[in-house]
């Protein structure tokens, strides 16, 4: 655990320009009752540098980040800026002092426009209208186009981070922190992003990058501190370290390798979509055209996309929480399901597993158990004669603990205590050990550290391994490269034809979540692999 | 034409606490407060406000007493629901529970005594204007207070920067405290507003409607003025509209009584209510997308520090 320490190493590529940095953490500790959440944090940020914080879920980033920018207040230790040791009363000051920040969920009115949400993340000394006005000059300036009078539920994601950018930079801040921002754009906007990031280093801004994605960290980022257990372990250059060395870092230990066993063999169909179109069920969702696939035994298919382009009604469909008027849309081991109900499709063989682990996967303030009877009373044998089998519910709550390793206090306790990794573990698990014909995912690694994801991934291969087919949604490009037989991208409602995973990189995947289309020859090409 | 006048007095009389209310109660639940205690802040308005004028021979100091009650009111509910973040709907409830039986107690030694009512405006010549005259120049002081209050509160929740960061904390509390708002503070203000709205409102009724006190007299107004604040879709300008028209139904309901019209009152009664449904069912199916209501309304926030 101690053996990266490094006491205070001085910075490493030569960024000392000024002879004091812009912004250092001496000793910065906060503490939640008996819960160490930063441990003497010491930080140095530089102008003109990119510097990347890294660290697994619960490492401490966000506490750190939110004592920066006056949010929490630290429970011991120091903030120096430019030299000087201040203590901030809240976010207004750290702005006035030009620290800015651009949140992972991002803090936006939906209900409000955009120039109203511009002009309340300022201070207020300028009228609305000077405000507008130079909210259009800004957005322009740096080549992020926004619209001042729609109001935000109208705007894609891109275009709300957007917002948020507009917003710090508006601030004309000489210290950016940013929030994992590239977790929900394709890779275009992303490089799009970089761009304005340079853009914004060479005016002297220095950049603090919290980020879980190492190869952009490499490319991006002039140096890396990492955190591991609410503890600096490490501040490096992360160009010259490899993504393998970086994590390990992070995890404190080897990271499993996931590992694909070589020649799956793929048998029958055993989920078949037929052009499966339906009308939105909400006022602003999204309307599925046309979707067609086949998926086999042994095949793991696998869903890019950007959020929002009819995924969540994909899965609605596929799971029944929609039905499809015809049931010959959709076939679950060949037996046309398009019409039955959800309990109807788990006892044909399908399980199903949403991205959102409280509320949709699991009922929060339930018990593991309870919650296992939840999805598991159709086929499991959990309910004799309308009563239920208590010993049952517990059995599979043991089963799946010990087979995926979910971390908990006690033995039966609510969903809500579990941290988000080891709940996931557990969803996964809970459908996995019901041996499933057809497993459809969603997001299944979203917002888990590491450690966890390994374990989740290496258990879709494993059951696709054993001969069920398994559908991944995954925004990730590098989780489905990492497992996917073939990947398909989902756009405004439609589905792409599916590329084989050899052939999908990232520019190609790019282009089909933008909207593009390959060329026709190359996609047919693709299709027939 | 002596009756259309009478009817139009008849119905803003009966529109104005109505509106007051409404406009307390639609400024806290902007900031993202549900106070369903309006009827129980009116009710001690009423009381003490009916207590303060007859004390002191005063209509203005007894408004004021009202108001005073109705905030301290708003405040039990502050501390219980935004300081030790308990159930809005359960504190609400319990409020009103608590001002009808506190009402009854305050008031207690003064059902039986008449004060004089307030007096309404006179500007010779303008008030002697047929038809209009006495409906635009004769009013009571509350009348024209209700009218000012809405006019303000149009002007501040939309053209004024406090007014934007109130509607931001109604939308999404968690934001507003990131961007460093002080939320739960704003809050108790909006809150307090609400309560010193639903005092004078309830202060109205002894005071200006009837110059006599009994308990249980606001009857039922608080729910109507909850009821009002939906049926607006959380929207000063059609939170007049809703006022008026709430208020002409209830002298229709007199009236239609008084013609012999068969329509059981009760029926009447309960149109308010079923307007606010219909109204509601109207605006979710016209609206594409966003939501109506405050997003955060209702919702308990308890900022990490």
């Amino acid at each position: 655990m101690q053996a990266h320490q490094r006491m205070l190493d001085p910075t490493p590529n030569g960024q000392n320009s000024g002879d004091s940095p812009l912004l250092r953490t001496i000793g910065l500790t906060k503490r939640y009752g008996d819960f160490l959440a930063n441990d003497s944090i010491d930080i140095d940020i530089w102008p003109r540098e990119i510097h990347a914080l890294l660290g697994e879920n619960g490492a401490g980033k966000s506490t750190l980040v939110k004592a920066i920018y006056g949010l929490i207040q630290p429970s011991a230790g120091e903030i120096h800026w430019q030299g000087q040791r201040i203590v901030l009363s809240g976010p207004s000051e750290a702005r006035s002092r030009g620290i800015g920040m651009v949140f992972q969920h991002f803090s936006l009115f939906d209900n409000l426009t955009v120039a109203e949400n511009v002009a309340l993340g300022l201070d207020g000394k300028e009228s609305f209208k000077d405000m507008s006005a130079r909210l259009e000059q800004v957005s322009k300036a740096y080549g992020l186009p926004l619209d001042p009078k729609r109001e935000v539920w109208q705007l894609s994601v891109g275009e709300r981070q957007r917002i948020e950018i507009v917003r710090a930079l508006m601030q004309d801040p000489k210290f950016l922190i940013l929030d994992e921002p590239t977790a929900v754009l394709t890779p275009q906007e992303a490089d799009q992003l970089f761009i304005v990031l340079e853009r914004l280093k060479a005016e002297g801004r220095a950049i603090l990058y919290i980020s879980h994605k190492l190869e952009e960290v490499k490319r991006l980022c002039d140096t890396a501190t990492i955190l591991r257990g609410g503890r600096r372990v490490e501040t490096c250059n992360p160009r010259l370290e490899t993504a393998a060395s970086l994590a390990r870092m992070m995890v404190g230990g080897e990271v499993k390798e996931v590992k694909a066993v070589s020649g799956r063999k793929t048998t029958v169909p055993r989920l078949v979509v037929n052009d499966l179109s339906l009308a939105p069920a909400e006022a602003h969702g999204v309307r599925l055209e046309h979707i067609s696939f086949e998926l086999k035994g042994g095949e793991i298919l696998g869903i890019a996309g950007v959020a929002g382009n009819g995924q969540d009604e994909l899965f609605a469909a596929l799971s029944g929480e929609r039905l499809s008027k015809d049931p010959g849309t959709v076939v679950i081991e060949g037996i046309a399901a398009g019409h039955l109900s959800i309990t109807q499709r788990r006892k044909l063989g399908a399980a199903f597993v949403p991205e959102e682990r409280l509320g949709h996967g699991t009922a929060p303030r339930m018990k593991l158990s309870e919650n296992a009877l939840l999805t598991g009373h159709a086929a499991s044998g959990m309910v004799r004669r309308g009563f239920i089998d208590t010993a049952a519910t517990l059995k599979t709550v043991d089963r799946a603990t010990e087979t995926f390793d979910v971390r908990k206090a006690k033995r039966d306790p609510e969903a809500a205590s579990l941290s988000g990794g080891n709940l996931q573990k557990f969803i996964v698990g809970r459908e996995i050990l019901r041996n499933p014909a057809v497993l459809v995912v969603s997001q299944p690694t979203w917002g888990v550290d590491a450690g966890a994801a390994a374990v989740i991934r290496q258990a879709l291969l494993d059951l696709a391994t054993a001969g069920a087919a398994v559908l991944v949604t995954s925004q990730d490009l590098d989780e489905l490269a990492e497992i996917a037989d073939r990947i398909a991208v989902m756009f405004h409602g439609k589905l792409s034809a599916p590329l084989a995973a050899s052939e999908a990189s990232r520019e190609k995947l790019g282009l089909l979540m933008g909207g593009s289309s390959l060329e026709p020859k190359e996609a047919a090409h693709a299709a027939g692999a | 034409m002596e009756l259309v006048e009478a009817i139009i007095l008849a119905v803003l009389a009966a529109s104005t606490p109505l509106l007051i209310a409404a406009t307390g109660e639609l400024v806290a639940e902007r900031s993202g407060v549900l106070n369903l205690g309006v009827e129980g802040m009116m009710i001690v308005g009423a009381a003490c406000g009916f207590a303060g004028a007859w004390l002191t021979g005063s209509i203005f100091i007894g408004a004021l007493f009202g108001i005073i009650a109705g905030t301290l009111m708003s405040l039990i509910f502050a501390l219980m629901a935004l300081g030790l973040a308990v159930n809005q709907v359960a504190t609400g409830l319990a409020l009103t529970i608590l001002g009808i039986g506190l009402s009854g107690l305050i008031g207690a030694g003064f059902v039986g005594e008449r004060i004089s009512p307030a007096v309404h405006l006179h500007i010779p010549g303008l008030t002697d204007i047929p038809l209009i005259g006495r409906v635009l120049f004769g009013e009571d002081g509350f009348v024209y207070v209700s009218i000012a209050l809405i006019v303000g509160v149009w002007w501040f929740l939309y053209r004024t920067r406090a007014g934007l960061i109130l509607r931001a904390c109604g939308d999404n509390h968690v934001s507003a405290h990131a961007l460093g708002y002080p939320v739960l503070r704003i809050r108790t203000f909006a809150v307090m507003f609400g309560g010193a709205c639903a005092g004078l409102a309830g202060a109205y009724l002894p005071l200006a409607y009837t110059p006599f006190f009994i308990p249980g007299m606001t009857a039922g107004r608080g729910w109507i003025a909850l009821a009002l604040v939906v049926f607006s879709s959380w929207r000063p300008g059609r939170l007049v509209v809703g006022a008026y028209l709430f208020g002409a139904v209830t002298i229709l309901q007199l009236h239609a009584q008084g013609w012999g019209v068969g329509i059981p009152s009760q029926f009447m009664s309960a149109l308010p209510y079923l307007a606010t449904v219909i109204v509601l069912v109207l605006l979710s199916r016209a609206r594409t997308g966003g939501s109506t209501a405050p997003a955060a309304l209702g919702t308990v926030f308890v900022p990490d520090r």
